[in-house]
Parts: structure tokens; C-alpha cells; sequence
């Protein structure tokens, strides 16, 4: 699916984000991003979908070269691939309902963009997404009248819009307490299993990337220096990647969260729509 | 033992002072004087003639009794001259309203490339350097006495107001939001009509509401240079000595004011 093959980007302040990256994608699964502040986990991500312009390497996206691509080539390559924010950037004054429609702007033409006139069965695809992510009602709700976890659903939803072959998702809790963040990894996890697109999700709370991924990639100064199950992230690894620490607090223990798989979780779906309705 | 009595706990203590902007005292006092005597200096060479000044007063209050009582018997060419500059007013608003989208566009430096965004700041800095007056001294070098360079004037002017301030809201916009719908793959055309007129569309019209509303005012002052207006009827019946039909001008623009600046602020209030 995505096949990434000596990445390296230098800033024109002569930083050294990314240095020979290569890794490939090949099934959907969930794939976590770990590394420190400036290890190059966001310019990773927007390398990929050229909001920031590598220096040299090769990007497939299924056989297409990403970095070949002219402008035109490039939107219809960037509508393929979903992105999530750390900040939501929802535009701010458009209502629930507008932005996840911009999901759909690289599908319309100009004139159905200005009119606000979308197809039906992308109407249909909002308020079916809506639902799922706990937001019934709030279609016309304005984006900046929302709380923080409602803007990250909103986030989602409108990536989702796009049915992306690929989610790139940049630290999509950092902004959010420890619950939200939690209801909202649960989210993007889901609808990334059922829908069966692959996600690259950089996340700096290792615990929550433990949890929630099926793969870890460890960077650092703009390398890899781990890649592997979560199951394998162990001190060593942590300290690899992060340096010197103690780490027994903050690796997972696995045996917690996974041995009791019938236990109706707390925080499911219809408990997310009655808090958000509150 | 006896304890630190108070005066040797003083003296251990550590000193402060507060910080001067100039530490050097001999500076700071330098500078103050030299400032005065500038004043000072500055005062005597304006060569004031405090006998003509002396005589103004009464002149003043003479001016003052032939104004009254205010005489609105021209009534006709008062209106006609009002008109006419709300007339001026209102075309140079909206057509500068108009053409300060694309040129607030070009010079917002996070849409565009720096050459086209060099020329339409250009362009700003440019009309705005010379004064409402000036311009209107030279469009009636141009095109002669009349309305037409007044509308042209108060043009230019709203042209390089509104942009300037669409540019520099533009400039301020979360970069976020745009990156997002880059990266949803919309188009250049898209990204403004989605993303950057819902967010600075508020702002842009009231901007240009209060334009309208300085417009009117402006109106009235660029007339007295023969461009047109209620200005240029005000200017003439002053060289004519008729006060008294001054003095009911400028009642009728102090009323036209009022009456713009209601409404401008009624109408940002809607907005908000």
C-alpha cells in the first residue's frame, strides 16, 4: 500500500528532520509513531502527503510515485489520504456539517463548492459518520462552538469523508485530557479496523500508542531505531529511543487491559453520545 | 547571644534599585534638558505675530455672528450637494469593496508567491502614502472640476484600506486550517471560497462598512479642492462670504456624519 524508501528531508535552516527513513505499509493495521519532541514524527507525516517537500527518497502509494506528481496529480493523491490534527483545524466559522464536507473537496468542482451543493450520497456518508462518531444533531452546529474531544470527532469524521486509502494522523490527543484522549484513540482505531485503511498515527504518550496500535515505529533524530509489535516495546527500546530513564511506569502491562475481554467496556458508543448530548 | 539587631540586618541586606530605561544619570538629565531647550528654541522661531493673533478673536466672533441664524433658503443646491457626495461615497465603497478582494488575496504572503505578493503590497504602500487631498488635487488636474475625480479619490483610497486589512486578517489566519483543506486535496479556487472567505468575511465587511462610513466624511473634504460635492459648494459659498450659508453646509454634513456613523455601527453590530 505504502512503500516509503530513503526519506530524508533538511530544513532550509540546515535541520536534519528525517535521515533515510524506509519502511512500508502493507496491511491495514494501525501503526503508532513514537520518537521526542524534534525526532521528525510530524514532518514524517507531511512528507508523505507533500505539505512539507522531501529532499530526496521515493514514496508508493500503490504503484503511484507521490513525489513525481504535478499539482494536479498531487490533489488527486492528497484526497486518497486522510489527515487528522493535533489541533482539529476545523475551519472555525463553518458548521459541523461544512467541514466534513470539505472531505469531499477534491471530488467537486468549484461551483458545487461555492453553492455548498453536494451530492446526496455524500450527505448521506456525513450524517451516517455523525452517528458513528457520537455527534447525532450537531450538523449544523458551528465548529468553534464545540469542546476539544467534539472537534477531534469531527476531525476524524472529515478525514474518514474522504474514504481515504491511508490516515495520517498527527497527535491527535495531545490537546485533550487523558478520557478524551482515550474515547478518541478508541474511535480512530475502530473505524480504521472496520473500514480496513491503514493508519500512521504519531502519538508522544507511549502508553496510549501501546494500547491502541498493532505496530510501533520508534524515531529519533530523525531515524528509526524501532520497529516492531507493541509487545516488544520494553525498557531497552523506550531507552533507545527517548534515552536514559526509568521506565517501569510507563510501560503497559499488558495483562491488565487484555484479560478480560468480555467486560462491556465503560466507554462505549452510546455512553460517548449521552456525554456529548449533556 | 544576642541577636542581629535591626540596623545590621539592614545593612546585609541586598540592595535594589529599579531598573531606568537610561542608567547614566548625566544622560538623563542631558537629554531632558535638551529636549527643553529644543521646545523652546522651536516656540521663537515660529515668528508668531501676537498682534494678528490679538485680532482674530474678534474677527473669529464677527465670523460667528454673520453665520447666524443658519440660512437653508438654497436648500436645492444644498440637497443636490449632498447627494452627491453620498452619491461619491457610496460608488467609491463598493467598487473599492470589489476590487480589494483580489488585490487583498495577492498580498496576503501565505497564499501567494512573493512576486505577485511584492506588487499588490506595493501597490498598497503606494496609495497610501499621499493624502486624500493630494490625489484629489491631482485626479482634478486630470479630469477637471466635478465628481468624477472625487469618486476616483475616495476609490484608490478604499481600494488600499479594505485590501490592506483583508491581507493582514488573512495573514493572521491559523496556518492549520489551511493546511487542513490542502491536505484534503482541494484547489487553490476552493480553498478560498471554503476555507478563507468564511473566515474573513466578518471582518471584511465590516471593514468595509466602516469604509463607507469614512467615505462620506471624506467626501465632504476633498470637494473643497473642486472634486465635487457638498465640499466644493462649502468652499464656494466661504469664498463668497455668504457665513450664514456655511454655517446651514455645515450643519447638513455634521447631520451626514452622524447619520453614517449610526448606521455603520448598526450594521457591525448585525455582524458580529
Amino acid at each position: 500500500m505504502l512503500k516509503i524508501s530513503d526519506l530524508s528531508k533538511v530544513y532550509p535552516t540546515g535541520t536534519i528532520a528525517l535521515k533515510n527513513i524506509s519502511f512500508t505499509v502493507d496491511d491495514p493495521k494501525v501503526i503508532a509513531v513514537i520518537g521526542p519532541s524534534g525526532a521528525g514524527k510530524s514532518t514524517l507525516i507531511r512528507c508523505i502527503n507533500r505539505l512539507v517537500e522531501p529532499t530526496s527518497g521515493k514514496i508508493l502509494l500503490d504503484e503511484v510515485d507521490v513525489l513525481a506528481l504535478g499539482r494536479r496529480d498531487l490533489r488527486k493523491v492528497r484526497r486518497r489520504m486522510g489527515m487528522i490534527f493535533q489541533e482539529y483545524n476545523l475551519v472555525e466559522r463553518l458548521t459541523v456539517m461544512e467541514n466534513l464536507l470539505s472531505g469531499r473537496l477534491g471530488y467537486v468542482g468549484f461551483w458545487r463548492t461555492y453553492r455548498r451543493k453536494f451530492p446526496p450520497e455524500d450527505v448521506a456518508a456525513a450524517f451516517a459518520l455523525l452517528e458513528r462518531v457520537g455527534l447525532s444533531g450537531y450538523h449544523n452546529t458551528r465548529a468553534d462552538a464545540l469542546s476539544g474531544g467534539e472537534r477531534q470527532r469531527v476531525g476524524i469524521s472529515r478525514a474518514l469523508m474522504q474514504k481515504p486509502d491511508l490516515l495520517l494522523v498527527d497527535e491527535p490527543t495531545a490537546s485533550l485530557d487523558p478520557k478524551t484522549s482515550r474515547q478518541i484513540m478508541r474511535i480512530l482505531v475502530e473505524l480504521a479496523h472496520e473500514r480496513g485503511t491503514p493508519a500512521l498515527v504519531n502519538l508522544h504518550d507511549v502508553g496510549l500508542a501501546q494500547s491502541f496500535s498493532d505496530r510501533m515505529i520508534g524515531l529519533r533524530g530523525g531515524e528509526i531505531v524501532f520497529d516492531g509489535p507493541p509487545e516488544r516495546v520494553n525498557a531497552q527500546v523506550l531507552t533507545e529511543i527517548y534515552g536514559e530513564e526509568d521506565w517501569s511506569t510507563t510501560i503497559r502491562k499488558v495483562e491488565d487491559e487484555t484479560g478480560k475481554p468480555d467486560k462491556p467496556h465503560p466507554e462505549s458508543k452510546d455512553s460517548l453520545l449521552r456525554e456529548s448530548l449533556a | 547571644m544576642k541577636t542581629a539587631s535591626p540596623v545590621t540586618h539592614r545593612r546585609n541586606a541586598p540592595q535594589w534599585n529599579r531598573i531606568r530605561t537610561i542608567e547614566n544619570p548625566w544622560a538623563r538629565h542631558g537629554l531632558a534638558l535638551l529636549t527643553a531647550a529644543y521646545l523652546i528654541w522651536s516656540v521663537a522661531t515660529l515668528e508668531i505675530n501676537w498682534a494678528r493673533v490679538a485680532e482674530g478673536f474678534p474677527r473669529a466672533f464677527d465670523i460667528v455672528l454673520r453665520m447666524m441664524p443658519p440660512d437653508f433658503s438654497r436648500w436645492s443646491l444644498l440637497f443636490r450637494g449632498t447627494l452627491e457626495s453620498v452619491q461619491m461615497a457610496l460608488a467609491a465603497s463598493f467598487f473599492g469593496m470589489i476590487l480589494a478582494v483580489p488585490v487583498g488575496i495577492c498580498g496576503a504572503s501565505n497564499l501567494v508567491p512573493k512576486p505577485l505578493y511584492l506588487a499588490a503590497r506595493g501597490f498598497i504602500i503606494l496609495s497610501r502614502t499621499f493624502h486624500e487631498i493630494i490625489v484629489a488635487i491631482f485626479f482634478v488636474k486630470i479630469f477637471g472640476f466635478g465628481p468624477l475625480a472625487g469618486v476616483l479619490t475616495l476609490f484608490v483610497s478604499s481600494i488600499s484600506y479594505i485590501s490592506k486589512m483583508l491581507a493582514e486578517d488573512i495573514e493572521n489566519m491559523p496556518p492549520g486550517q489551511l493546511e487542513a483543506i490542502r491536505a484534503t486535496g482541494a484547489s487553490f479556487p476552493q480553498l478560498l471560497v471554503y476555507c478563507i472567505s468564511p473566515q474573513a468575511l466578518p471582518r471584511y465587511l465590516g471593514v468595509s462598512i466602516y469604509r463607507l462610513d469614512a467615505n462620506i466624511r471624506h467626501s465632504t473634504v476633498v470637494g473643497i479642492v473642486g472634486a465635487g460635492g457638498i465640499g466644493q459648494v462649502l468652499a464656494a459659498s466661504f469664498s463668497r462670504y455668504d457665513y450664514d450659508f456655511s454655517l446651514a453646509i455645515l450643519l447638513t454634513i455634521i447631520s451626514l456624519v452622524f447619520v453614517g456613523e449610526f448606521f455603520s455601527n448598526w450594521v457591525r453590530n448585525q455582524l458580529r
